[in-house]
């Protein structure tokens, strides 16, 4: 046993004790103001009409998972990673692929329009350049550095930072160009896995996720930890502000995914239902903040209204695990990155052996409604 | 040993991510359940009688009835039985999936259920190998041969063991029953489907990344620990907080505003480009597109940040502020922007540029913030970092939003840009139509180039505006000049382009003498003011010449030159940068060509008016060190017509002052 720096009297125990009690006043605080709960101030809201929400692309070119993808600001254009070890930069409207970026590692888990990170511990930015023959790998840039694998990152408000997380249970802000740390953020106790930035001009905090089955709320300037949750009750596999910036969802292992709200300084609402037993893995906000979109682990997508806490809808259409879903910039798309979807396309015997060509779904969800409508006018 | 926390035990010791599989462990036992399970009948099939078989379409139908959802999500749930290996397929035994018809599904004994305390093992693979091969009809699959293989060259060494070990299992199954041995072959090839799928199938038991932290672990907690619970938990109870039905309203209401904008909840005008192809939508809404729709002005309306988030919005603020002489606040407010998110290399430099260009006594673009900030923002200058200016920042921000943003509001620019806005048709494609659209899909204009671009017109903005200033909204904003002090030296451009003078190419280049006053710091004047007096350089004179007012400003210019408060040096450095810019500008000028004489006394007074309460001597430059700051004021007073520097070239007190 540690005893060490434990004053007369005091015991692991009595700490642990002391601890919970402490809690429990939280708990009991933050219950004081808790006047009313979400879906009963939502009662009044109207309901959602149906949503039919359809595949419209579907961008193949990866030969393995794709872990993570990102849109870019132009509203149609998209980066993803995959375990094949490349990077696909795709203009996601016309299908093509614009460039494509080989990494020396293969399990790039998180990207950013640009930066990518993964297994190797660093976090690189890829300057992008329309030289086709130009070698964009060699022109990669390391900018983070840790001790483990990064599990996420982003850019700040411009391109000059990059906030990242990693399985060393810290999160770091950087400078691009120098690559020198600006500030750490310690506090979770495990792997963290998943962050992102608040959406308001004028907030300078962002939140993650971890497998410490925190979320906490971190200010960038200083490094603290100013807010924590610890409701769910296994990892915390995603993290995302609602758009206002006052609250935030959580997607996590145990098959739930929940919402908290950050002025209340409490969770509002839990989206699970019996017949979801498999861990949620990313989730995201429609541009109004009413749906959240959240991928599972069992090949779907679940669409959640965030107000009354009932799901919406639900989509199909992967078949291996949801790896990412991104709603794009201004909102007309849901992009979403899947492990594997199979399809044996050929079989070649010349060389003797079979070959198995992968393809790698990124599918486009959207709302179709409106083309229903076409067809019946025409 | 066996005691763990129970929450955190997921009966996994070797799959400790797959929480699921407890919960599916139940269901499967529900499944089960004689009363009110799944229907169990002996199937025959083929020549043998399979006991206790079920169909696809049983099982899709029981989920559906147990958990309330559609036969499609009900499917779907049992092909991730199927694939975890609880539920197995007789017929198609490599196909892990549901299909909602008769074929026949067994469940798997709960001896090969996935929930294990043990790894799956190459041992017990090669083993069932080596039995099938033993078997007659067991011939093995292509890549089953290569497991096989590479099992025998790496399990070399107790090979003979495991070719023992299935004759052994082998003889063994020969003496069960029949129908028993096929049921337990089924199941035995069944977990080695799941366990080792064959290649290119998806496997339910890939999990992905191993995560550092084993959430069966116990944790080990110091003293240490609980101490920072304890003092984090203490900070938390002591946070303020809002009252649930004030911040949920909140939340509530900012659905209600947006939904109207939300492309999934309601329409999309003219229509959502990936669903016809048709980019006209992106078109309409391009960051720096000269007229707005309609929808992009409204959610303006929405919020302060809304406005300030959109580049579009951004603009039409700014030409506000121009009109109402409060530009330097935006201007500052991007400036810090600027510097907390900007590179850490120029961040010292900016910090200062900001200081000096908006916080120092006498500042060109002098904000106006209450004493305690400008204390805490002076004192924190001393040893600049990226969050120093926070407070003035908040401070601003604060102003706009409940001041300048209301009256933007109300004002005749934003009516002007609500009236202008564009309200698209909504599209109304035939299916041919949208056949067109769709082998019509054009390749946009890549972002790097478009990058390019901006940086290009930033260059050149930059050139042409030789400031220090500019760079400051560079990366904040893409149309950098306006933040520049245009508004009172340029009111010709500016009334030009009132709207957006980066589409229309037209460089509002502010005066560059002003710009330049803005820009040189007091040292640096002090090292200009000492290389002599000179006529003004005739290259200077050259460019400026290019136009009526320009020739005056530059005749006014050689005044103060004469009088020596102003170094020529500083053309000299100006002047092959504002020949574009002199050039587009005298296109513009003829529209009011006196107007730049006539304008400024009047503004002038405006501007004055917010300065008011410095002292003369110090409306000279920022100054970088206290010692230096004596000197400076000690240079100014000697030089008495510096302080004239303030507005000289458009107003009329130089020659009131002089003459």
């Amino acid at each position: 046993m540690a005893c060490q720096g434990l004053q007369k009297g005091e015991t692991l125990e009595s700490l642990k004790r002391e601890s919970e009690t402490l809690k429990k006043k939280l708990e009991e605080e933050r219950n004081k103001l808790n006047d009313v709960e979400l879906h009963q101030v939502a009662e009044k809201v109207e309901v959602l009409s149906a949503l039919s929400i359809k595949t419209r692309r579907v961008l193949k070119g990866h030969g393995n998972k794709v872990l993570c993808m990102d849109w870019c600001k132009d509203k149609r254009r998209m980066v993803s990673s995959s375990q094949d070890g490349k990077v696909i930069v795709w203009d996601a409207f016309t299908l093509n692929k614009e460039h494509g970026v080989p990494l020396p590692c293969t399990w790039v888990l998180a990207c950013a329009y640009a930066p990518l990170s993964g297994l190797d511990n660093k976090c690189s930015v890829i300057p992008l350049s329309l030289d086709k023959n130009e070698n964009l790998a060699a022109k990669k840039k390391s900018v983070a550095m840790h001790t483990n694998y990064v599990s996420g990152c982003s850019f700040t408000n411009s391109d000059m930072q990059l906030l990242t997380s990693s399985g060393d249970g810290t999160c770091a802000l950087w400078d691009v160009e120098s690559g020198q740390l600006l500030q750490s953020f310690h506090g979770h106790t495990a792997d963290v896995l998943s962050l992102d930035l608040a959406p308001s001009e004028t907030g300078n905090t962002f939140v993650s996720g971890g497998c410490d089955m925190k979320a906490n709320v971190w200010d960038m300037r200083s490094g603290q930890n100013i807010q924590s949750f610890e409701s769910h009750e296994s990892d915390i596999n995603c993290v995302k502000y609602y758009p206002s910036g006052d609250a935030f969802a959580s997607a996590s292992d145990d098959a739930t995914c929940r919402f908290y709200d950050l002025r209340a300084d409490r969770e509002v609402a839990v989206y699970q239902k019996d017949s979801i037993i498999f861990g949620a893995s990313t989730c995201d906000f429609s541009l109004s903040g009413r749906l959240l979109f959240a991928g599972y682990n069992d090949y779907t997508i679940n669409v959640w209204d965030v107000l009354k806490g009932t799901r919406a809808t639900i989509l199909f259409g992967h078949e291996n695990r949801v790896s990412r879903v991104r709603v794009s910039p201004d909102g007309t798309a849901l992009g979403s990155a899947s492990w594997d979807s199979t399809l044996r396309v050929s079989w070649s015997f010349s060389t003797g052996s079979n070959y198995i060509f992968r393809f790698i779904k990124l599918l486009f969800w959207v709302n179709s409604r409106l083309v229903l409508e076409f067809t019946v006018a025409f | 040993m066996t005691i763990r926390n129970v929450l955190r035990d997921h009966g996994q010791r070797y799959r400790p991510r797959m929480a699921c599989l407890k919960k599916a462990e139940k269901v499967v036992l529900e499944m089960q359940d004689p009363a009110t399970g799944v229907k169990l009948q002996p199937q025959r099939l083929v020549i043998t009688t399979i006991p206790h078989a079920i169909t696809g379409e049983d099982i899709v139908a029981w989920l559906a009835d147990r958990f309330q959802i559609d036969a499609q999500e009900a499917r779907s749930f049992g092909s991730m039985l199927v694939a975890l290996g609880y539920i197995y397929p007789i017929q198609d035994h490599k196909r892990l999936v549901v299909k909602p018809d008769a074929s026949l599904y067994r469940f798997q004994t709960p001896y090969f259920w996935p929930t294990q305390q043990w790894p799956v093992e190459d041992t017990d693979y090669a083993i069932y190998l080596a039995k099938r091969n033993i078997r007659k009809k067991g011939i093995l699959e292509l890549h089953e041969q290569e497991q096989y293989n590479r099992l025998h060259k790496w399990m070399n060494h107790k090979w003979d063991f495991i070719v023992m070990q299935a004759k052994e299992q082998y003889r063994a199954a020969k003496e069960r029953k029949k129908p028993d041995r096929v049921v337990f072959d089924c199941q035995e090839r069944a977990y080695w489907v799941v366990h080792r799928p064959p290649p290119g199938t998806v496997s339910a038991m890939d999990y992905g990344l191993e995560r550092l932290i084993d959430p069966n672990a116990h944790e080990a907690k110091t003293p240490d620990d609980y101490e920072r619970i304890m003092i984090f938990t203490q900070q938390s109870i002591m946070r303020p907080r809002v009252k649930s039905s004030v911040s949920i309203g909140a939340l509530v209401k900012y659905c209600a505003t947006y939904k109207g904008h939300d492309p999934f909840l309601s329409k999309c005008l003219p229509s959502n480009p990936w669903l016809t192809d048709d980019v006209t939508y992106w078109a309409l809404n391009m960051p720096n597109v000269e007229i707005p729709t309609k929808m992009r002005v409204e959610r303006w309306t929405f919020s302060f940040g809304e406005l300030l988030s959109d580049p579009r919005g951004r603009d039409d603020f700014r030409l506000f502020l121009k009109k109402e002489f409060s530009g330097e606040n935006l201007a500052f407010w991007e400036g810090c922007e600027d510097l907390k998110w900007g590179t850490a290399a120029t961040m010292k430099e900016k910090a200062e540029q900001i200081y000096k260009t908006f916080l120092a006594r006498g500042a060109p673009r002098w904000i106006n913030i209450d004493g305690k900030t400008m204390e805490i923002t002076v004192k924190g200058l001393k040893h600049p970092h990226r969050y120093v200016l926070d407070a003035a920042q908040t401070h601003i921000y604060m102003l706009m939003k409940k001041d300048s943003y209301g009256r933007y509001l109300k004002s005749p620019v934003f009516k002007e840009t609500m009236k202008k806005a564009v309200c698209p048709e909504e599209h109304k494609f035939s299916d041919s139509q949208l056949e067109q659209n769709a082998r019509n899909r054009r390749p946009s204009l890549s972002p790097i180039i478009i990058r390019q671009q901006e940086q290009e017109q930033k260059a050149k903005m930059a050139a042409s505006a030789p400031v220090d200033i500019t760079q400051l909204c560079r990366f904040t904003t893409p149309v950098p000049h306006l933040a520049v002090y245009s508004g009172i030296t340029d009111p010709p451009s500016a009334n030009a382009s009132p709207s957006l003078p980066f589409l229309a190419h037209t460089p509002a280049c502010p005066s560059p003498i002003s710009v330049a006053l803005d820009s040189t710091s007091a040292s640096e004047r002090r090292a200009e003011a000492s290389e002599g007096e000179s006529e003004g350089n005739p290259e200077a004179r050259a460019s400026a010449g290019g136009n009526v007012s320009k020739s005056r400003v530059a005749l006014s210019l050689r005044r103060l030159l004469k009088r020596g408060c102003t170094p020529s040096s500083m053309f000299a450095s100006l002047s092959p940068k504002c020949n574009s810019a002199a050039g587009t500008s005298s296109r513009i000028q003829p529209i009011t060509p006196d107007e730049p004489s006539q304008a400024p006394p009047r503004r002038i007074g405006n501007f004055f008016q917010i300065k008011v309460d410095i002292p003369p001597e110090c409306r000279i430059y920022p100054i970088e060190s206290e010692d230096e700051d004596e000197e400076n004021r000690a240079i100014s007073r000697e030089r008495l017509g510096t302080k004239e520097i303030i507005c000289p070239w458009e107003s009329l007190t130089p020659q009131n002052g002089t003459g």
